[in-house]
């Protein structure tokens, strides 16, 4: 099947680069994942990076940890090939002198001297050129026929840190002043701003996540780096109508009616605990829903294209995997 | 602390094993000097190292509680809002017991600053503080929060026992709560500090800032080659500049102290000396579990006081009798009988969460299967975020139900 041109039905059309991040815990690479399997969706092609060295992707697919080489590691619905790729400073580094200076047996005795580790951990903001500059290069690779991967999905730092780590240019220039990685985050840089790459930012509905994703927004704002979409994540449908859950924030709930229920239901042998406790369960509710939607609230005030993705009680499996891809695709991610 | 362990492990309702981690003792307990509040991002270190300091200070010790990125509501609520780099008082922190709670908020940066200033000549500190690399390594390397988190910690230690050496009340703390950086992995606040002491203090920095000395006569032929090689290819990478920087900073700083690494050493044995208590905060997800395996494994190995687990945000239920599928198979004949929709819908809350709480359940005796003789207090879910000392207090007694 020869690739299809990119539908243009969806928000980010033209995007090459979807950088996803997210505060801890958060659920952002699973969504990172999600949306690579979305993007691959009929017969694509798309790869998908980590640069934590926490080889999340490789837990997440259930499959051995991957190493620094792109890896096919799931087919997309409809056809289309997911790769995978866990970017390390070491060896991206080692690469890079290899591709620019050939220095054969020379990098050995650069590595055994520190220098590899130094340059990588040590000298701020190598580490993330390093790291972007492999993104960078598997995006614009170019195969025969055009462009080797369709889109790159980048499992990014989270939201604290991203502008940061986005923002290399500044991160070097008072220390790179001139030469090839001054030069390279240049480049870099001029990708990253470009229309070509969005920064999506995964949240859920609680107050610390949501206040960070403002936060984040702003900052990637101020860096003139491209914000793109907010996907909230682990999202749980009210469970009662709208009336009822007025009701239990207020502790009225019909006690008669519960406890009538819960004879009819065949409970009603049950200690009058049980009664207790479910009212007790149902304000709760109330109460967190409440929350949520003063939270959505301020989600919509970012004017960001929102994204949802229900909560599993049941966890994270490969299954429920291809289930947040469709939903991504459904809603116009991807 | 081991003898306690073994000595009372409990049974919970859901049949493991495990000590319950009683944390009145261990805050009440005199020689408890130093509690270090440690796990992966996103699990609420800083509320639950905050809830410690402010329970301890109310049942009588002297607290200060060093945090490192608090929620700004939190920060606030806790009269953290002076940048200032140094502890101030809580007010609304019930004195009764005679104990006091201050608490600072790190600024990484300026501990470094301080630690230049407080070793080096005003006009040597002047010349550091000026210096590119300086800057660069000092506000964004990602190992120097860690590190100054553990600065700053030898730095309270001691202004706690001047205070008292000189017979001062304000700065007698005799309890110092660590709240540690916001990293994916527990394990950095450990590795970091030595990481960065050791490149700082290694050989390849000798190497460049002074050549000549470096390897010794045996090497010399191969090293002098290969620093060629070496700074040749880091020159033509970074520029020229670079390098001059990364001298100036190393040599101004050898000759003020006694090296990046004997510092970060000391510090670190900081951590191993009686006294210290590790507290692993965890919540009740695979990934922040995972992290607090290896922490606790990589405890044991340092031979460093592991207090125990706080596991929270754990899912509870208010009618725990009543099991997540009974529920929810009563909700589907309530709905085919017709006419009892409310209860229908408790039901289905309460369904909802004993799966999560079976879900946490399970999680948590998966923990404690592989580590049996670490104590563990569970924290329940809270709807709202805690913002206030009100909300650190119910905190604090949660982690005291333990």
């Amino acid at each position: 099947m020869p690739p299809t041109e990119p539908s243009s039905d969806t928000d980010w059309d033209g995007v090459r680069l979807h950088v996803v991040t997210g505060k801890g815990g958060t659920g952002k690479t699973t969504v990172a994942a999600a949306l690579a399997l979305a993007l691959a969706a009929g017969g694509r092609r798309t790869l998908l990076c980590e640069v934590e060295n926490r080889q999340g992707i490789a837990q997440l697919f259930d499959v051995p940890q991957l190493p620094y080489e792109e890896r096919k590691i799931a087919v997309a619905p409809g056809g289309g090939d997911v790769f995978a790729l866990a970017i390390e400073p070491k060896a991206a580094l080692l690469e890079y002198l290899e591709l620019f200076y050939r220095l054969g047996r020379a990098g050995k005795m650069l590595e055994r001297l520190g220098a590899v580790d130094f340059a990588t951990t040590i000298a701020p903001g190598v580490r993330d050129v390093l790291l972007t500059g492999k993104v960078y290069e598997a995006a614009r690779r170019r195969g025969k026929t055009g462009p080797v991967y369709d889109a790159v999905v980048l499992d990014a730092p989270p939201t604290g840190r991203i502008t940061q780590f986005l923002n290399v240019n500044e991160e070097v220039v008072g220390l790179a002043k001139v030469g090839p990685v001054r030069n390279q985050a240049g480049s870099i840089m001029s990708l990253l701003r470009s229309p070509q790459t969005v920064v999506h930012l995964v949240t859920v509905l609680e107050e610390m996540p949501v206040q960070e994703t403002q936060d984040g927004v702003a900052q990637l704002h101020e860096a003139g780096l491209p914000v793109g979409g907010v996907v909230v994540n682990m999202v749980r449908d009210p469970v009662l109508p709208q009336r009822s859950l007025t009701a239990a924030a207020k502790g009225r709930l019909d006690r008669a009616a519960v406890v009538a229920g819960l004879e009819s239901a065949g409970l009603g042998g049950r200690s009058a605990t049980l009664v207790d406790g479910l009212l007790a369960e149902a304000g709760e509710h109330a109460l967190r829903v409440a929350l949520e939607s003063a939270q959505r609230k301020e989600l919509a005030a970012l004017e960001r294209p929102v994204y949802e993705l229900p909560a599993l009680s049941e966890g994270i499996d490969l299954g429920a995997l291809y289930d947040f891809a469709e939903e991504l695709r459904e809603q116009g991610m991807a | 602390m081991t003898e306690k362990r073994t000595a009372r492990p409990a049974k919970t309702s859901s049949g493991r094993r495990s000590a319950p981690l009683d944390v009145d003792a261990l805050l009440d307990d005199p020689a408890t000097r130093v509690i270090v509040c440690c796990g992966s991002g996103g699990v609420g270190k800083t509320t639950t190292a905050a809830a410690l300091g402010l329970r301890a200070a109310e049942r009588g010790r002297r607290v200060v509680v060093l945090t490192i990125d608090p929620a700004r509501r939190l920060a606030q609520s806790m009269g953290l809002v002076e940048l200032d780099n140094a502890p101030r008082p809580v007010r609304g922190a019930d004195t009764a017991a005679g104990g006091s709670l201050d608490a600072m908020m790190l600024d990484m940066k300026r501990t470094f600053d301080e630690v230049i200033e407080a070793h080096a000549t005003p006009e040597k500190a002047e010349q550091i503080l000026a210096n590119p690399f300086y800057q660069a390594l000092s506000s964004s390397f990602a190992g120097t929060q860690e590190y100054m988190a553990m600065e700053k910690l030898g730095q309270l230690r001691t202004r706690a026992e001047a205070a008292k050496a000189a017979g001062r009340t304000d700065e007698a703390w005799d309890l110092i709560v660590v709240d540690t950086p916001p990293s994916r992995s527990a394990l950095d606040f450990l590795d970091a500090p030595q990481r960065l002491g050791s490149f700082l203090d290694g050989r390849f920095i000798r190497i460049l800032s002074a050549p000549a000395k470096a390897g010794g006569r045996a090497y010399l032929k191969v090293v002098s080659l290969a620093v060629g090689t070496a700074g040749n290819v880091m020159t033509k990478i970074l520029g020229a500049g670079f390098l001059t920087d990364v001298q100036t900073f190393v040599s101004a700083l050898d000759t003020m102290f006694g090296g990046f690494r004997e510092r970060a050493d000391r510090t670190y044995r900081l951590l191993q000396a009686e006294g210290t208590a590790f507290v692993v905060v965890a919540a009740p997800e695979p990934d922040a579990l995972r992290e607090a395996s290896y922490f606790v494994e990589r405890l044991g190995a340092e031979r460093m006081p592991l207090a125990g687990l706080v596991l929270n945000r754990v899912h509870v239920a208010l009618a725990e009798d009543l099991s997540a599928d009974r529920a929810a198979a009563a909700a589907e004949d309530l709905d085919a009988a017709g006419g009892q929709a409310l209860t229908a819908g408790l039901l289905r809350v309460h369904a909802d969460r004993m799966r999560r709480r079976d879900r946490d359940r399970s999680l948590a005796v998966r923990f404690t299967s592989a580590h049996p003789t670490v104590p563990v207090v569970e924290v329940p879910a809270r709807a709202e975020d805690v913002h206030d000392l009100e909300g650190l207090r119910a905190v604090g007694a949660d982690l005291s139900k333990g």
